[in-house]
C-alpha cells in the first residue's frame, strides 16, 4: 500500500482494489466483479438516498471495473448527479467518469451539458477548469454545437484566471479539431495571437498549440503570429538557464514553448521582413551554437530537451530550405549525431538526414557521412535504426554512389529483418534502374536481388527487369547468358525460373550458339524446374516452350513431346490444359511463318511510370521516396476513347480512326496506348537469326483473339521517365515558329463534322484530339480534348485558334490559354465561346504546338465550326413551306447541285444527317414521298437567315439534287456547297 | 499532438490510458494489446521510438511500469519523451516517490495530475509548480471533510511486489 493516500481516501474501493490484485485467476476476478456490481447496482437502486460520499466511491469503483476493460452499463446517471455536487471531490469524479465513459445518450448529454454549463458560469476557476477539461476529454459535436461560441469569450476575456485560459484554450483546440465548422472565427481571433505575448508563459504554452492550428487552416488570417513568435523565440533563447523559474528544464529554459514556436513557425515561408527575418536566423544560429558547448547537466533530460530544441530548429531550416550556411550547418550537427552513444540521437539523426539529403544544399553534405551510414546499417542493433540507415542511403543515393550503395544493400537484405525486406527490395530495385549506367549491371543487381530475397520480390519487380530488357536490344543477350547461368543452381527461387522463362523464350537464339547452352539445353534446364513450379509459372514456362518451337526447329519434336503428355494436355489446370492443347496444335499445323509471325519477339513496351515505384509509394516509407520522383501521377485514363461522354458514332469513328492499330494493345492487357515505338522489333543483334527468313513480320493481329501467349502478357503499367534522361525537355517558353499551314486533311476532317458535333477530330501517332460541342441560338461551346498518346510529356504545348480573313469580321472566338504540359498519357480540355456575327463560309483555323522527346510539332486543323451549326429548326406545314419556297424565288437566293451519291442512300442514314444538319425534317410536305424536305432558321448576332432544303434522291442513277434556298444568297450556297459531301 | 498515452506493466498489464482521440472501445483494446506486445518485446538498449501505423510511438520504462505516447508525424519525438519524465516527476512529487501501486490505488488522482499537465493531446502547463498547485489547492478544498477518512485509507497490502519499487529507484 502506498505510503501516502493523499485527498480522500475511499477505503471502500482500496479494499476494492486489493481484493482484486489477489485474485488468483481470471475467473476469481470476473466473480469478485460481478459481485461487487451487483452489490452497487442494489445501492443504487435502493430506496435509501445515498449519500454524496458513498455515490462517488461507487461511481469510482464502476470506473475502476471499467478501466480493468469490462463493460459498464449503468451508473451514468449517478455520474451526473455527482456534477452538481457542490464538493470539489464528487464533482471531480463525476467529470472523470463522464470523461471516460462518454455515452452518446441524448438526454444524458443534455443533463451533462446543463451542469458544465452551470460550472463554467460559476467565476469559480477550479470548477470552470473542471468542466473545460471535461469538454476537451469528449469533445463529442454536441458539446461543440452548445459550448464552440461561449468557450472563445472566456478565453479573450480580460478577467480570465491564468489557469482558466490555459484550459479554454486548449478546450478550444479540441472542438476545433473535431467540429471545425462551429468554431466561428471573429473578433477573438485576433487577441488570440496577441496570446502570444502574454507575461504567463503557462498561457503561451497552452495558446501556442491552438494557434498553430488555427495558422494551418487560416494562415493569412494569422500571420501577424510569425512576428510575435520569432520576438518570443529570441527571449527565450537569449535567456540566462535561470531567468525562466519554473519554466526552466534541466537548465533548458522552457524546451515545450521554444518547440511549440519553432513548430508554429513551420506553417509560413521565411518571414518578408528583414528584420524579423534576421532576428529569426539569429536564434537559429545560437540554438546550432548551443548544441557545441558542454552541457550543463549530465542528466539525460538536460541533453534530450536541449536536442528538442535543435531537432525542431533544424525541421524549420530544412522547411525554410533557403540557407545554405544553415543547412550545411544542420548536417554536420547531425553528422556529429550519427556516432553519438545514444540510440535514440543516432536514430533521429538519421530521420533528419534523410530530409536534408533532399535539398540541393544539403545533398553533398549528407553524402560525405556515407561510409557511418553504412556502418550503421551494419552494426545497429536495434532494427528500427537500421531501418533509418537504409532509407537514409536511399535518400542519399545519387549517380556517384549507386553501386556501391547498392551493393551494400544487397548485402544487407541477406539478413535483414523479414519486416523491411519487402520494402528495401524495391528500394534497391528503384536505385538499380534509376542509376544504371549500363545495363548488365542492372540485369546482375536484379538477378542477385531474386536469388537473395526471392520470396520479396513482387511481381512489378520481375515484370520490369523484363520490360527493361525487351526494350534495351543492348542488353538482351547479356540477359539471357546471366539468367541461364542462374537457373544452373540447384535450388533457385520461382520468381527466377519466370525470369528465366521469359527471357530465353525471347531471346535464347542469342546464347544458343555456346554448345553448353545449345537449344535443347537451355530447353532440358528450364524444363527441370517445371515440375516444382506453381501454376501461373508453368503456364508462363508452356509459352516460352512454344516460343522454343520457333526459334529453335531442332526442340520442336522434344517439345510437342513434352506438351502431348498426359500431364499437359490432360492437366487439370483448364489455363495448363488449353495452353497445351492450342500451343500442340499451333506448332503441328501452322507453318514456319506463320508460326513465326506468331511468335514474334515481343515489340517494346511503352514507357510508363515505373511501376515498382508506384508500389513504394503505396508502402508509403518514411523517406520512401522523395516528393519529386513521384510527380508523374494521373498516368491513366487519359485518352479520349475512354471517355464516358463520347457518343456512339465517337467511338466508332475512333476505331476507324486508329491510324495504326496497335497489334499488341490488347494481348498485352496494356490500356489501348500504342507503343511509342511501332518500329519492327529488332531482332538479336549479336547473333543470326535462325529464322531470318521470317521476316519483319506483319502486325499478327489475327492471331490475337486467340488468347494465345496471353500470359506472355506484361505488367499493365511500365517503364519510368526515370530512364529518360534529359527527355524532360526543359524549355517552356512555347516554341516561337510560325503556324504550319492547315493539313492537307483539314477539309475533309472538317466534313465529317458537319451533320455531328462530337468525336474525333484528329488522330495521329502522338496526339488525339476529341470534339464536344453545343450551340444554341448564335452562340456555341465547343470542348477540345488533347490526348496524350504517348508516354513521355508533352512540353510547351500551346493551341492557337484564329480566324483568317474576312472571317474575323464574322465570327467570334476565345479560348482559354492550356496548360503548357500534357503528361504522357494525360488528356487535357480546352473550352472554346464561339459566337456568331453574321453569316460565314471559311472555317477557324486551331493551331497546336508542342515538343515531343524535342522535337518541335506543328499542325494546324480546320475547326469543324460552319454556318449550319447555328440552325433553329423551324416546323411547317406543306402549305406554308411551298409558299414560302415560292418567295425566295430570285435566282441568287437559290442554290442547286447535282451530284453522285459519295455514301449509300440508305433512307435513315440520310433522315439522320439531315436532322444533324440542325434543320427542321419536314413529313408529308413534297408531293413525291422519296424527296426530302426541310426547314430552318440561322441565327447571328446581326440576323436570322431563313432557310430551305430540299434533297431529292434518284436511287437508279445513284445521284441526288440538292437544292437551298434562303433569304440570303451566301448562305444558299455555303450551305450547297457543305451539304454535297455528305451524301 | 499528442494521440494516446498508456501506461502499463512490465507483465503487461494497463494502468492508466489516456485518448486523445476518439475510438471505439474496441479499437482501443486493440491498439492496446498490439502496443503492449510491441513494447515489452523490445530489449533495454533500443531506441525509444518506433513506427506504428501512421504514427511514432514514443516509449520509456520507469521501474516496473512502461509510460507509452503514440504522437503524430510531425511531433518532436524527444520532447515527448520529456513530457513522460515531467508526469512522473509530478507523480513522484504528489505522492512521494511514487511506485505502481500508487498508481493503481489512486488511479483516479493519476488523470487529474495528466489532466492539469496535458490537455487536448497538448502541454497545457509545463511548470512542475503551477500544475501540483492546481491539484494541492483541490485537495484542500476538501481536506477538512475527508480528514477522518484518511485514517482507514492504509489497507495493507500481503505479497509486495516489485510495484512498490519507487519509479525513480531502478
Amino acid at each position: 500500500m502506498p505510503a501516502v493516500s493523499k485527498g480522500d481516501g475511499m477505503r471502500g474501493l482500496a479494499v476494492f482494489i486489493s481484493d482484486i490484485r489477489n485474485c488468483k485467476s481470471k475467473e476469481a476476478e470476473i466473480k469478485r466483479i460481478n459481485k461487487e456490481l451487483a452489490n452497487i447496482r442494489s445501492k443504487f437502486k435502493g430506496d435509501k438516498a445515498l449519500d454524496g460520499y458513498s455515490k462517488k466511491k461507487y461511481v469510482c469503483k464502476l470506473l475502476f471495473i471499467f478501466l480493468l476493460g469490462h463493460d459498464i452499463d449503468f451508473g451514468h446517471m449517478e455520474a451526473v448527479n455527482l456534477l452538481s455536487s457542490n464538493k470539489y471531490t464528487e464533482k471531480q469524479i463525476g467529470y472523470l467518469f463522464i470523461s471516460v465513459l462518454v455515452n452518446s445518450n441524448s438526454e444524458l448529454i443534455r443533463l451533462i451539458n446543463n451542469a458544465i454549463k452551470n460550472d463554467l458560469s460559476s467565476r469559480n476557476p477550479t470548477f470552470m477548469c473542471l468542466a473545460l477539461h471535461c469538454i476537451a476529454n469528449v469533445g463529442s459535436r454536441e458539446m461543440a454545437e452548445a459550448f464552440a461560441s461561449e468557450i472563445p469569450r472566456i478565453l479573450v476575456a480580460g478577467d480570465t484566471m491564468d489557469s482558466v485560459k490555459q484550459s479554454a484554450a486548449l478546450c478550444l483546440l479540441r472542438l476545433y479539431k473535431t467540429s471545425p465548422d462551429l468554431v466561428l472565427m471573429g473578433e477573438w481571433t485576433s487577441r488570440v495571437v496577441h496570446l502570444l505575448n502574454d507575461q504567463h508563459m503557462g498561457v503561451v504554452t497552452a495558446a501556442i498549440s491552438l494557434i498553430t492550428c488555427l495558422s494551418q487552416k487560416n494562415p493569412d488570417e494569422f500571420k501577424t503570429c510569425v512576428s510575435l513568435a520569432v520576438s518570443r523565440l529570441s527571449r527565450i533563447v537569449s535567456s540566462a538557464s535561470t531567468d525562466l523559474q519554473d519554466y526552466t528544464y534541466y537548465f533548458v529554459p522552457a524546451p515545450w514553448l521554444s518547440c511549440k514556436l519553432l513548430r508554429l513557425l513551420q506553417c509560413y515561408p521565411p518571414p518578408e521582413d528583414g528584420a524579423v527575418k534576421g532576428r529569426l536566423v539569429e536564434c537559429l544560429e545560437t540554438i546550432l551554437n548551443k548544441a557545441q558547448e558542454p552541457p550543463k547537466s549530465k542528466k539525460v533530460q538536460h541533453s534530450n530537451a536541449k536536442n528538442a530544441i535543435l531537432f525542431e530548429a533544424i525541421s524549420l531550416i530544412i522547411h525554410y530550405d533557403s540557407e545554405p550556411n544553415l543547412l550545411v550547418r544542420a548536417c554536420n550537427q547531425l553528422g556529429q549525431f550519427l556516432q553519438h552513444r545514444e540510440t535514440n540521437l543516432r536514430y533521429l539523426a538519421l530521420e533528419s538526414m534523410c530530409t536534408l539529403a533532399s535539398s540541393e544544399f544539403s545533398h553533398e553534405a549528407v553524402k560525405t557521412h556515407i561510409e557511418t551510414v553504412i556502418n550503421a546499417l551494419k552494426t545497429e542493433r536495434d532494427v528500427s535504426v537500421r531501418q533509418r540507415a537504409a532509407d537514409l542511403l536511399y535518400a542519399m543515393c545519387d549517380r556517384s554512389n549507386a553501386k556501391q550503395i547498392v551493393a551494400e544493400m544487397l548485402s544487407y537484405l541477406e539478413t535483414a529483418d523479414y519486416s523491411i525486406r519487402e520494402e528495401m527490395v524495391l528500394k534497391v530495385a528503384i536505385l538499380a534502374e534509376k542509376y544504371a549506367v549500363d545495363y548488365s549491371w542492372y540485369v546482375d543487381t536484379i538477378l542477385n536481388l531474386i536469388r537473395i530475397a526471392g520470396d520479396y520480390v513482387s511481381e512489378e519487380v520481375w515484370y520490369r527487369v523484363i520490360q527493361i530488357v525487351i526494350n534495351r536490344d543492348d542488353v538482351q543477350g547479356y540477359a539471357a547468358k546471366t539468367v541461364f547461368e542462374a537457373l544452373q543452381a540447384p535450388a533457385c527461387h520461382e520468381n527466377m525460373v519466370k525470369v528465366g522463362g521469359y527471357i530465353l523464350g525471347e531471346f535464347g537464339n542469342l546464347i544458343a550458339g555456346d554448345p553448353r547452352s545449345s537449344p535443347l539445353v537451355q530447353f532440358n534446364l528450364l524444363h527441370s524446374k517445371f515440375h516444382l513450379c506453381s501454376v501461373p509459372t508453368r503456364a508462363l514456362l508452356l509459352s516460352a516452350y512454344i516460343k522454343f518451337i520457333n526459334l529453335f526447329p531442332e526442340t520442336k519434336a522434344t517439345i510437342q513431346e513434352v506438351l502431348r503428355c498426359d500431364s499437359q494436355i490432360r492437366n487439370s489446370d483448364v489455363e495448363l490444359q488449353q495452353r497445351a492443347v492450342e500451343y500442340l496444335k499451333l506448332s503441328s499445323i501452322a507453318s514456319t511463318d506463320v508460326l513465326a509471325t506468331v511468335l514474334e519477339e515481343m515489340p517494346p513496351f511503352p514507357e510508363r511510370e515505373s511501376s515498382i515505384l508506384a508500389k513504394l509509394k503505396k508502402k508509403k516509407g518514411p523517406g520512401a521516396v522523395s516528393v519529386t520522383e513521384l510527380e508523374d501521377g494521373k498516368r491513366e485514363g487519359g485518352e479520349l476513347n475512354g471517355g464516358s461522354d463520347r457518343g456512339p458514332d465517337a467511338a466508332a469513328m475512333a476505331a476507324s480512326n486508329a491510324s495504326t492499330p496497335s497489334p499488341s494493345a490488347d494481348l498485352l492487357g496494356i490500356r489501348s496506348t500504342a507503343p511509342v515505338n511501332t518500329a519492327p522489333p529488332s531482332t538479336g543483334s549479336l547473333l543470326v537469326d535462325v529464322f531470318s527468313e521470317a521476316g519483319p513480320a506483319a502486325p499478327s493481329a489475327a492471331v490475337n483473339d486467340d488468347g494465345f501467349l496471353r500470359d506472355l502478357e506484361q505488367p499493365t503499367e511500365t517503364s519510368d521517365p526515370l530512364l529518360v534522361e534529359g527527355s524532360g525537355d526543359s524549355d517552356s517558353a512555347p516554341p516561337s515558329e510560325d503556324p504550319a499551314p492547315p493539313l492537307s486533311e483539314a477539309d475533309e476532317l472538317l466534313e465529317k463534322f458537319v451533320c455531328k458535333n462530337n468525336g474525333v477530330l484528329f488522330e495521329n501517332q502522338l496526339l488525339q484530339i476529341g470534339i464536344k460541342s453545343e450551340y444554341r441560338q448564335n452562340l456555341g461551346r465547343m470542348y477540345l480534348f488533347y490526348g496524350n498518346k504517348t508516354s513521355v510529356q508533352f512540353a510547351s504545348f500551346s493551341t492557337t485558334v484564329s480566324c483568317p480573313g474576312e472571317l474575323q469580321s464574322e465570327l467570334n472566338v476565345q479560348s482559354k490559354p492550356v496548360e503548357p504540359l500534357v503528361e504522357g498519357g494525360a488528356q487535357i480540355q480546352q473550352v472554346l465561346n464561339i459566337e456568331c456575327l453574321t453569316d460565314f463560309s471559311d472555317a477557324p483555323l486551331l493551331n497546336i504546338k508542342f515538343r515531343y522527346g524535342g522535337a518541335l510539332q506543328n499542325l494546324t486543323l480546320k475547326l469543324p465550326v460552319t454556318i449550319n451549326k447555328f440552325f433553329q429548326p423551324t416546323e411547317m406545314a406543306s402549305q406554308d413551306f411551298f409558299q414560302r419556297w415560292k418567295q425566295l424565288s430570285q435566282p441568287q437566293q437559290e442554290a442547286q447541285k447535282i451530284f453522285k451519291a459519295n455514301h449509300g442512300m440508305d433512307t435513315e442514314v440520310i433522315k439522320a444527317k439531315l436532322l444533324g444538319l440542325g434543320m427542321a425534317l419536314l413529313d408529308n410536305v413534297d408531293p413525291n414521298p422519296e424527296n426530302y424536305v426541310c426547314a430552318g432558321v440561322i441565327q447571328t448576332k446581326g440576323q436570322q437567315v431563313g432557310c430551305l432544303l430540299r434533297l431529292e434522291p434518284n436511287a437508279q442513277a445513284q445521284m441526288y439534287r440538292l437544292t437551298l434556298r434562303c433569304s440570303k444568297d451566301s448562305v444558299s450556297r455555303r450551305l450547297c456547297e457543305l451539304l454535297a459531301q455528305q451524301f | 499532438m499528442m494521440q494516446f498515452m498508456l501506461l502499463f506493466s512490465r507483465q503487461g498489464k494497463l494502468r492508466l490510458q489516456k485518448w486523445y482521440v476518439p475510438l471505439s472501445d474496441k479499437e482501443k483494446k486493440k491498439i492496446t494489446r498490439e502496443l503492449v506486445q510491441t513494447v515489452l518485446a523490445r530489449k533495454p538498449k533500443m531506441c525509444s521510438f518506433l513506427e506504428w501505423r501512421d504514427l511514432k510511438i514514443v516509449y520509456k520504462r520507469y521501474a516496473s511500469l512502461y509510460f507509452c505516447c503514440a504522437i503524430e508525424d510531425q511531433d518532436n519525438e524527444l520532447i515527448t519523451l520529456e513530457i513522460i519524465h515531467r508526469y512522473v516527476e509530478l507523480l513522484d512529487k504528489y505522492f512521494g516517490s511514487v511506485c505502481e501501486l500508487d498508481i493503481i490505488f489512486n488511479f483516479e488522482k493519476a488523470y487529474f495530475i495528466l489532466d492539469e499537465f496535458l490537455l487536448g493531446g497538448e502541454a497545457q502547463e509545463t511548470s512542475k509548480k503551477n500544475v501540483l498547485k492546481a491539484i494541492e489547492q483541490a485537495d484542500l478544498l476538501q481536506e477538512n471533510i475527508d480528514f477522518q477518512m484518511r485514517l482507514f485509507a492504509g489497507v495493507m497490502i500481503p505479497n509486495m511486489t516489485s510495484e512498490s519499487s519507487g519509479l525513480f529507484q531502478s
